[in-house]
């Protein structure tokens, strides 16, 4: 039990010192590791975890504490959480009070312009990866199309595309 | 100071209601800015903007008391909504509820990278980084960080390049 919290907060302090361009660019190497590396779970729990975490306010982050609670319950929660929040946020603290020497630095636009698309990348490799996870026969299939489709061209609040999603699993499947 | 950030929800347009509209504690500008070094730092943008307004009221007590604040109560939410799926992922139903919603939250991740993707479709960076992302992840399965450091490697010399 204790080293399989010690390796939750190994696994997740990783995943948050990388998680340059937010969260959902660490969901691929996320899945790996709990799902291909450590067998906590297969692909299809990750993204129904996945699934309720967007269902519930808050930031998108919230997978987080979920794999936490399913691996090892309460403490796994804990542990997850201050793992995945803590050392991002401690690099944030710091990060401030230098910040205003770097203010009209080049490197800064520079830095910006290269990690731009690649945050991109990740973000489209999430997608693929959870859509790959959860599209078992072609009814899922369309409702991931036409979710697409209405998140990019309906101003939609997101939570009812989710309602959507879920209601035309219930009636179709 | 954890109850005001309590209610913020997580979505980005929702935190800029409350910290410039309402609350007021910081300009248009100042919020642009604070958003962009919030972006370039890892970890949630939302996250780390709520330390930083933490860190201005109440140093790192302020700091830890906003992200509390912040993801208590989804985590909350999230785990009562976990908890009710473990009690009846043996109904049918909930099952393909599940499945539906599943399948739209990959939709909307869809459609938030093609957004993302929008303004910088024009730049040829852009789709070389976009391949080369998804042939490191999907197809070599390289760590992360190893991803990371070689695109990024591989932009700035070609920034550096189409500069000189």
């Amino acid at each position: 039990m204790i080293l399989v919290l010690i390796t939750l907060a190994l696994v997740f302090t990783q995943l948050s010192v990388l998680a340059f361009g937010g969260g959902n660019a660490i969901l691929p190497e996320m899945q790996h590791q709990v799902v291909n590396i450590h067998h906590w779970m297969s692909a299809e729990q990750f993204s129904s975890l996945f699934a309720m975490a967007q269902a519930a306010p808050g930031p998108n982050m919230m997978i987080v504490p979920l794999i936490g609670w399913h691996v090892a319950g309460p403490a796994g929660l804990l542990v997850t959480s201050i793992a995945k929040f803590g050392p991002s946020s401690m690099i944030t603290v710091y990060a401030l009070k230098f910040w205003q020497r770097f203010k009209n630095h080049p490197f800064r636009s520079r830095f910006e312009q290269a990690l731009k698309p690649i945050t991109v990348g990740l973000v489209l490799v999430s997608a693929w990866m959870i859509a790959h996870a959860s599209a078992q026969n072609n009814i899922l299939v369309m409702i991931i199309i036409l979710t697409t489709l209405l998140g990019l061209f309906k101003k939609i609040h997101p939570l009812w595309v989710m309602l959507l999603g879920a209601g035309l699993g219930i009636v179709l499947l | 100071m954890k109850l005001g950030l309590m209610g913020f929800g997580g979505v980005l347009p929702l935190a800029h209601r409350m910290i410039v509209e309402q609350q007021k504690w910081l300009d248009e500008s100042q919020f642009t800015n604070l958003l962009g070094i919030c972006q370039l730092l890892p970890g949630g943008n939302i996250i780390n903007m709520s330390v930083a307004i933490g860190m201005q009221f109440q140093g790192i007590k302020g700091a830890i008391s906003s992200v509390l604040g912040l993801i208590f109560a989804p985590t909350v939410i999230v785990l009562m909504i976990y908890q009710v799926y473990e009690h009846f992922q043996y109904l049918t139903v909930v099952r393909h509820l599940i499945q539906g919603l599943a399948a739209a939250a990959a939709g909307l991740l869809f459609a938030t990278g093609f957004k993302m993707l929008r303004p910088i479709l024009k730049s040829k960076l852009t789709l070389l980084t976009i391949t080369l992302t998804f042939i490191f992840m999907l197809l070599f399965k390289l760590p992360l960080a190893l991803t990371l450091v070689i695109l990024l490697t591989i932009n700035f010399l070609i920034l550096r390049v189409k500069k000189s």
